[in-house]
């Protein structure tokens, strides 16, 4: 029997970013909250600090900060039809575990989505023709506009203290930024980053061939700020242990920095640690969640009764829990049919290494999170897709975010993987590389879904998720036209030799290529082809609520914090002003 | 080719050892391109007997037995050989890191998901043996010797063969040619180069990267690292001799200079 604890007025599965935002606006507006975060607690101060944060085994290659696998992971395979197996050991992506979530280890790369995105299908089909993609290609509008998410945009951008150069302000085209994305109503709130010599020297190579240079938007904060919350940031000091490590220097934007602090200060709000969720209960009669069931950190049931439920965990693990609850119906890929777990989508990423004489000097270790050169050019809404026969796109940007050298000790193809040969290379090459990241939308495809495994459980017993996933055709001719722009602007920066990192092998679960996971419990205007409505509410129980990049219906080229931070204060302004005095369906169907 | 034995090592080391001399600050990564340097004093002493590989070792091995031993220590430094200018992964340490990592967490597969059933898969689904790192090493090394022991003209251990021949076996293992009942030879060979690699690179406090050799060899400055000031300063050398961790955690607030 498990134990009853006192109702509150909502319950958060999650301690992670959106859990962060939703705490904070709802506990201000009197609402009793408990945020239930799976693992401990952790602060800048003592848990990332120097030197012991900048330890890249520890943290990059034994992933200090991530899930565990032994206590829960997902089974994958690539097709229907093939025996999924457990992902054993974290590869590809990297689920953050512990209060501020995947949020803490995360770059700062702060992108919003361009217009196109938000109304793909309308938009390709008008542009391009209801003939141009092939029926398995699953895309949707997602029932938001760019212009509706604007100001939540700028307000997330403002709370994490995001540094740029705009390009488009109330459409006005600016010099120096990014003139493909939408426009944004007020500048970036700090200024850009430096730029570091590798992003110099695209920034003049891809000047050259006619494209438009900028500043990646970087949530690496450049000068002392204050966020309307009242945090305060320092300067980054370009340490280079960003992706995978806390930062020390209150920098980054992580909840723990930017938004935590002002959701533990109100008495309403709770977070509970050590909370593993195992699911959301609800009654079948009133078609409403009751609250959730957890276990708690001795090990015991634990009930939380709750007015609103709001899944704030990972995208997949969103969708596992959904599953697990037996909330709406689950994709069917034969059929088609249902609709949890379907549009799973994630990232499609290939890259290019430029490798310069020995007396060129990057300093790849004077580094940051989002210290990039980008251009846009490449993006969905940039370019005309008519005679390519795919759509979407990717930015193509030089970072240098690291010169960690387990995992970065780059070296020209056809070098030998080991001995002498491969010794002299990475002596040779450290210092001298540049690499350019091709970062590319990742399009839904009818057989790409997550679902529950028959045959492998977690450390409760309860089934794992199994995610199927290949890269679309789409995404692969996507991929090869823009890799193709990369080699070219790769061969025009000046270096000795060129090596390509195409696409072209099945989307494999080993290798690390992005914490993207996207889709599962889309947003959307069709409760038969979605999940969540354009306020986050679930079509089956209108007091269930979903945040992060499960809702996106397909992955834009661009990455996703920026998007899932907007959303978060978009959701919850509704959730306030339309839902919480009046809970009932805000979209009829 | 003859065998490389540590008291070679001891002597290739001592044969560069007159550079040994100069001033620690000029032994950077910028020096070392520009003429060859030794590598800093082995921090194993010499005068060491000859014929036992780890009589030079000041720390016990916590894992690997001492045959065990013995096999990892030639393969590792074949992996990462010394050259004319920088020692190998032996000196560097190598494998008391991976005697170290299988004897703790990651030895006993802390962070992976061990349950069955079990289905060697795609190589897209990743790792799938029901062996934790240390069983891999255990079973893997026990069934290589055992591989070698029957073949034609066997019956001489790894580490005791030449080394061209320690280099053919490992490209035996890499490309999964080799018949061992418990695993694809392909998968002891690509965890054995990554805990590699990852002693060559990792911190010092790891036990491996002694000197923090691998670091002065490419130029990685190491666990410090404040460049708000040098971002900014194109195409510059930057000199500044690494540090570790286990390095005063004080000197570590001290700004970026050259």
């Amino acid at each position: 029997m498990a134990i009853r604890m006192k109702p509150v007025d909502v319950a958060l599965v999650g301690g992670g970013a959106t859990a962060a935002i939703l705490g904070k606006e709802l506990a201000e507006e009197g609402y009793s909250v408990v945020a239930l975060e799976r693992g401990r607690m952790r602060q800048t101060i003592p848990d990332f600090q120097s030197p012991y944060m900048h330890d890249e085994l520890k943290y990059s290659v034994r992933h200090g900060l991530m899930q565990d696998p032994s206590v829960q992971t997902i089974t994958f395979r690539n097709v229907i039809g093939q025996k999924a197996l457990p992902m054993r050991q974290l590869g590809s992506f990297l689920p953050g575990t512990g209060a501020g979530g995947a949020m803490v280890h995360w770059n700062g790369q702060t992108w919003r989505f361009q217009p196109e995105s938000f109304v793909l299908r309308s938009w390709v089909e008008e542009r391009y023709g209801k003939d141009f993609l092939p029926a398995d290609l699953t895309i949707q509008d997602w029932g938001i506009t760019y212009e509706e998410l604007e100001p939540y945009y700028m307000f997330f951008e403002k709370i994490c203290g995001t540094s740029g150069i705009a390009g488009n302000l109330n459409g006005k085209i600016q010099e120096g930024g990014n003139p493909f994305e939408g426009p944004r109503s007020e500048p970036y709130p700090n200024p850009p980053m430096k730029q570091a010599y590798a992003g110099h020297l695209f920034a003049n190579a891809t000047s050259g061939l006619g494209y438009h240079p900028f500043p990646v938007p970087s949530s690496n904060v450049t000068r002392h700020y204050t966020n309307p919350y009242g945090a305060k940031f320092q300067p980054c000091m370009y340490c280079g242990f960003c992706e995978t490590y806390g930062c020390e220097h209150f920098a980054k934007a992580s909840p723990q920095v930017a938004i935590l602090p002002f959701a533990m200060a109100n008495e309403n709000f709770e977070l509970r640690l050590q909370s593993y969720v195992l699911r959301v209960e609800w009654d079948r009669g009133s078609k409403r969640a009751t609250g959730v069931t957890y276990i708690d950190a001795r090990g015991r049931e634990v009930f939380q009764p709750a007015e609103l439920v709001a899944l704030c965990a990972f995208a997949h693990h969103n969708v596992v829990l959904m599953l697990n609850s037996g909330i709406g119906a689950p994709y069917d890929p034969v059929t088609g049919e249902g609709t949890v777990g379907r549009n799973y989508t994630y990232q499609t990423m290939s890259g290019a290494s430029v490798f310069y004489a020995p007396d060129v000097r990057l300093n790849p270790f004077m580094g940051a999170g989002a210290l990039g050169t980008a251009i846009d050019d490449f993006n969905t809404g940039s370019f005309d897709h008519s005679e390519l026969g795919f759509i979407g796109g990717a930015y193509i940007a030089a970072y240098t975010t690291t010169g960690r050298p387990i995992h970065r000790h780059p070296v020209p193809d056809g070098t030998a993987r080991w001995g002498v040969a491969w010794k002299k290379a990475v002596q040779r090459h450290y210092n001298s590389t540049a690499t350019l990241t091709v970062h590319g939308s990742s399009m839904p495809h009818r057989g790409n879904y997550i679902g529950l495994d028959r045959t492998y459980t977690d450390a409760f017993g309860q089934p794992l998720g199994m995610i199927t996933f290949d890269f679309p055709h789409n995404d692969r001719l996507m991929s090869r036209y823009v890799t193709s722009r990369a080699w070219e602007i790769a061969r025009a920066m000046g270096g000795q030799q060129i090596s390509v990192n195409w696409l072209d092998d099945h989307y494999s679960i080993v290798p690390y290529q992005t914490t993207h996971n996207t889709g599962g419990a889309i947003m959307g205007t069709n409760p038969t082809r979605s999940v969540v409505n354009k306020f986050l509410q679930s079509w089956d129980l209108h007091n269930l609520w979903v945040m992060g990049s499960s809702v996106f219906p397909q992955n834009a080229g661009y990455n996703p914090t920026d998007t899932v931070g907007a959303l978060a204060y978009w959701a919850v302004e509704h959730m306030i002003n339309d839902y919480l005095k009046n809970p009932r369906p805000l979209v009829p169907t | 080719m003859e065998k490389l034995s540590r008291r070679s090592l001891f002597k290739a080391a001592g044969a560069a050892g007159a550079v040994a001399a100069v001033p620690e600050r000029l032994i950077t990564p910028a020096a070392a391109q520009t003429e060859p340097v030794a590598p800093p004093t082995s921090p194993v002493g010499g005068g060491l007997p000859a014929g036992d590989p780890r009589a030079g070792h000041q720390d016990v091995m916590f894992f690997f037995t001492l045959d065990e031993a013995r096999f990892v220590e030639a393969a590792v430094d074949r992996l990462i050989p010394p050259d004319e200018k920088w020692p190998g992964a032996v000196w560097a340490g190598v494998p008391e890191f991976i005697d170290r990592q299988l004897a703790g967490a990651y030895g006993v597969g802390a962070r992976m998901y061990l349950e069955g059933p079990w289905d060697l898969g795609t190589s897209q689904q990743g790792y799938q043996l029901p062996f934790t790192p240390a069983q891999l090493y255990r079973t893997g090394i026990q069934e290589i010797r055992t591989w070698l022991s029957q073949r034609e003209g066997g019956g001489t251990e790894f580490w005791d063969l030449p080394v061209a021949d320690q280099i053919t076996i490992l490209e035996m293992l890499e490309s999964g040619e080799v018949p061992l009942p418990s695993m694809p030879s392909s998968v002891f060979f690509e965890t054995l180069l990554a805990n590699t690699i990852e002693g060559w690179f990792a911190d010092p406090a790891y036990g491996g990267n002694q000197d923090m050799i691998s670091w002065r060899m490419i130029g990685f400055p190491g666990a410090y690292a404040q460049y708000v000031d040098l971002v900014t300063e194109y195409n510059q050398p930057y000199e500044r001799p690494p540090m570790s961790m286990a390095q005063s955690a004080r000197s570590h607030s001290h700004h970026a200079t050259r």
